[in-house]
């Protein structure tokens, strides 16, 4: 491992990518440790960002070759951190590098195994949010880096039952002999400073407010799934259209799983008021002739350039009705959405071809995983406690482990950035502490 | 009961945003004038409400959507029987709903109807008194003990109990109203006092279970009898438990196409959803079909909230009619309901309506009793 001086970034990203990317440019070590098969989280899902309309997958992947080629950053892919010991200055850190049953060094990223694996489009997509599908010999998404294949062992039929016709398929294919089922997990030990812990959110689980009948209807989407159905590189290639009938109306509903104290969700997203005018924009920009209505409860666009952009979009015939949908049924072929007008006091219906739930953010599932490896704490919304939330906003009660991003509490790509390279500086102000503490290292 | 409180003191309202979801929701609100979000509005702004002369108040069925939908614990019906409430202290009550009242009062039912005629129903049917010690109380409620119809409901579950050997009484001329709908016409006295005689009488039956026909008496039992240490069920959560545990066993089949109306008080209140779908799923022969409207979503057929005893501002368009386009849509050739109110009110609207030929309005036990 060197000399070097390091620090473990978990989560790689748009926040744990960026604290990576500035302490390698400060000529520390980092090692940045990811899930998933390919580095670029949520950020990688989006189309196009609010209130600027920068194509989201254009301004992130030039940051993701960065982080793959630095040669002060080291990426462990599929991998998570399994036991961290020590403390601040000296933290030993275990990861358990999960197999890919693909060799990365032989492997090209040709794509011949994902084209000829038995499970291909039988798998829900995770990155298209099950609008798309995928094989067990996968990558998920073109841009993925690293750019190599992955086997996914919960799914490939060689893994879960020894067999895979008479001989697998991607195997036989593979022209850089790449695939070795006898690839088994692996465990690296490190040694670092400081640890920065960048590890997101998860989208509400929108079956959580059946009125709404996600997962009954499929016309009922989330935003998360708008942004595939949006994106040129998702399902449709950028068509807004969920089958072959015609999307003449599009209704959003704002605050779905935030804001609601019945969920233990009381807090505000902080993202979904600029995601859905963003999204409401991209329908009038594909769909010119749509009647597109957002029903809101309380309007928030606090940023900069966020309220100028909500007059944009309210000025391309996006009308704003107030009022919190109650139910959502079906009539006939198409969706109904009941609310009550607040202004105008009245109960309304209307039909829908499209209803896109704004989903909030929420804590991640393996959260209690995470502030048991660390010691953490989690405040009243289940996000991980800073220590001080108005002075130590990226610090915890842990000295040497910083929250960088979303894993801290909602927030949109700036903020998260901003919050990132402010770990980064605290990291990077462990690391140059000059090295004089013997006594301490023999422990 | 304290009225001379305000609705503000009285209901805890100050932490709704009003975003519109409970009136939203609604199944009354594109037929009423009464809009529950406003009036909350109007309580934070004014400090209270003027009761007087909203006859709307009087449409609600209490069927709990608003509630069940309001993302910040504001539970908006409770401003509705509030103000109900006032009115009654004060006299001004529709009068269907006051002879009801007074009747409960009086005879400890609704309807006019003898106290020693209660258990009329039950005779020849070898039921015990739960005076003579039982492991489990049969509360038969009301409707099923008066109501021709009902009775039929009553009869079945006996029957399902005899053949699953379940040892149960019935408190027989001893019973009375629950007053789950008394409390919610705001007559909060008469409750309060039905309670205390009610809550005592079933102490001293020494049963450790007791079991509903109607959903109704099953919500203010669970939630609100606050002195009540027994178990309670409605009858679907004990009978699905039954053909779990084996002890209820079909012997006949039924080769019809179902579909289930969940009750307010039993779904959208109480959250039981699947009991009464386990139960007609294991009915030989059933083919189960779910209606659109369903479970959380399902639609209140307007028998609930003192609605039995008076029509509201707008009888000509019955909920109840509207849910048999669904029926249809599905194919039913039975519907079937798990509450008194909710079989009164679909076969009144199914006559109505002429839907009577097509499909059969039947409560789940009924279903059960024939193939046992």
């Amino acid at each position: 491992m060197g000399d070097m001086e390091a620090t473990l970034v978990i989560g790689a990203g748009i926040a744990g990518m960026q604290a990576a990317l500035d302490i390698a440019d400060a000529g520390f070590k980092a090692y940045l440790v990811e899930k998933e098969p390919s580095i670029g989280g949520r950020m990688a899902q989006l189309d196009e960002t609010f209130p600027t309309l920068d194509c989201s997958s254009c301004i992130l992947t030039p940051q993701m070759v960065s982080v793959g080629g630095h040669p002060n950053i080291e990426l462990f892919t599929y991998s998570e951190v399994v036991e961290v010991d020590g403390s601040a200055g000296q933290f030993k850190v275990k990861v358990r590098k999960k197999p890919r049953y693909i060799d990365v060094d032989k492997c090209t990223g040709c794509g011949i195994c994902a084209e000829n694996c038995r499970l291909k489009d039988r798998i829900d997509s995770e990155f298209n949010v099950a609008m798309g599908r995928r094989g067990a010999a996968y990558m998920p998404f073109p841009q993925a880096v690293p750019l190599k294949y992955t086997i996914d062992g919960e799914h490939c039929l060689m893994i879960q039952r020894g067999k895979c016709g008479k001989s697998p398929p991607c195997r036989d294919a593979c022209p850089a002999e790449a695939i070795d089922f006898k690839q088994a997990e692996e465990i690296v030990e490190l040694e670092v400073v400081a640890i920065i812990v960048a590890t997101g959110f998860d989208p509400f689980d929108a079956q959580l407010k059946p009125e709404y009948g996600y997962g009954v209807y499929e016309d009922v989407i989330t935003g998360l799934q708008f942004e595939r159905l949006s994106s040129a590189s998702g399902p449709t290639f950028g068509e807004i259209k969920l089958d072959e009938r015609p999307i003449k109306d599009v209704v959003f509903i704002q605050c779905v799983g935030s804001r609601d104290r019945t969920l233990g969700n009381p807090y505000c997203s902080r993202v979904c008021c600029m995601y859905t005018a963003k999204q409401a924009h991209l329908v009038r920009e594909k769909l010119p002739e749509a009647r597109v209505t957002v029903f809101y409860t309380d309007m928030r666009a606090f940023g900069k350039g966020f309220e100028e952009f909500y007059d944009r979009v309210r000025e391309e015939r996006v009308l704003y009705r107030r009022g919190n949908p109650s139910e959502i049924y079906r009539r006939g072929d198409r969706l109904v959405v009941r609310a009550e007008d607040t202004l105008l006091a009245k109960p309304i219906e209307m039909e829908a071809d499209l209803v896109v739930l704004a989903i909030g953010l929420v804590p991640r599932e393996d959260a209690d995983d995470v502030t048991g490896l660390l010691h953490l704490s989690r405040s009243g919304d289940g996000f991980f406690m800073e220590s001080h939330p108005k002075l130590r906003p990226t610090e915890t009660e842990v000295e040497g482990i910083f929250l960088a991003g979303c894993c801290q509490g909602p927030k949109d790509i700036p903020d998260a950035v901003a919050q990132a390279k402010a770990t980064a500086s605290s990291a990077i102000v462990m690391m140059s502490q000059p090295k004089d503490k013997p006594a301490a290292d023999q422990e | 009961m304290e009225t001379d409180q305000t609705i503000l003191e009285r209901c805890d309202l100050w932490g709704c945003i009003q975003c519109g979801k409970c009136t939203g929701g609604c199944p009354l609100s594109f037929k009423t004038t009464l809009n529950v979000r406003r009036l909350i509005y109007e309580a934070l702004v004014e400090g209270d409400v003027n009761p007087d002369g909203m006859e709307e108040l009087w449409d609600c069925t209490t069927c709990g959507t608003c509630v069940l939908r309001c993302p910040k614990e504001v539970e908006p019906v409770d401003v509705i029987v509030a103000l109900r409430t006032e009115l009654v202290d004060g006299g001004i009550i529709p009068p269907t709903i006051r002879d009801a009242l007074t009747s409960v009062f009086r005879y400890g039912n609704p309807s006019l109807m003898q106290p020693e005629e209660r258990a009329d129903w039950a005779e020849g049917l070898g039921v015990k008194s739960i005076s003579d010690g039982a492991d489990v109380l049969y509360f038969v409620g009301c409707i099923p003990s008066y109501d021709d119809r009902v009775q039929k409901v009553a009869k079945a579950l006996v029957k399902a109990f005899h053949k699953a050997e379940v040892d149960f009484g019935i408190l027989g001329v001893e019973e009375k109203c629950c007053c789950n709908e008394v409390r919610r016409v705001g007559e909060e006295g008469l409750f309060e006092y039905v309670v205390e005689e009610q809550q005592e009488l079933f102490s001293s039956c020494n049963v450790e279970h007791i079991v509903t026909t109607s959903p109704h008496c099953f919500n203010t039992f669970t939630n609100e009898y606050e002195g009540l240490d027994i178990k309670v069920q409605h009858y679907t959560q004990f009978v699905a438990e039954l053909i779990d545990n084996g002890k209820l066993a079909f012997t006949g089949e039924l080769n019809k196409v179902v579909t289930y109306h969940d009750p307010c008080f039993l779904g959208k209140q109480n959250a039981v959803y699947d009991e009464p779908r386990k139960i007609l799923q294991s009915i030989p022969g059933v083919e189960f079909r779910e209606m659109d409207r369903t479970r959380d979503r399902s639609l209140c057929c307007e028998g609930g909230g003192g609605r039995m005893w008076g029509e509201g501002t707008n009888p000509e368009e019955r909920l109840a009619t509207s849910r048999f386009e669904e029926v249809l849509s599905v194919g039913a050739d039975i519907m079937a309901v798990a509450c008194p109110f909710c079989l009164l009110t679909f076969d009144l609207a199914a006559k109505a309506g002429g839907y009577d030929e097509k499909v059969q309005v039947t409560d789940i036990i009924e279903l059960v009793a024939e193939v046992i």
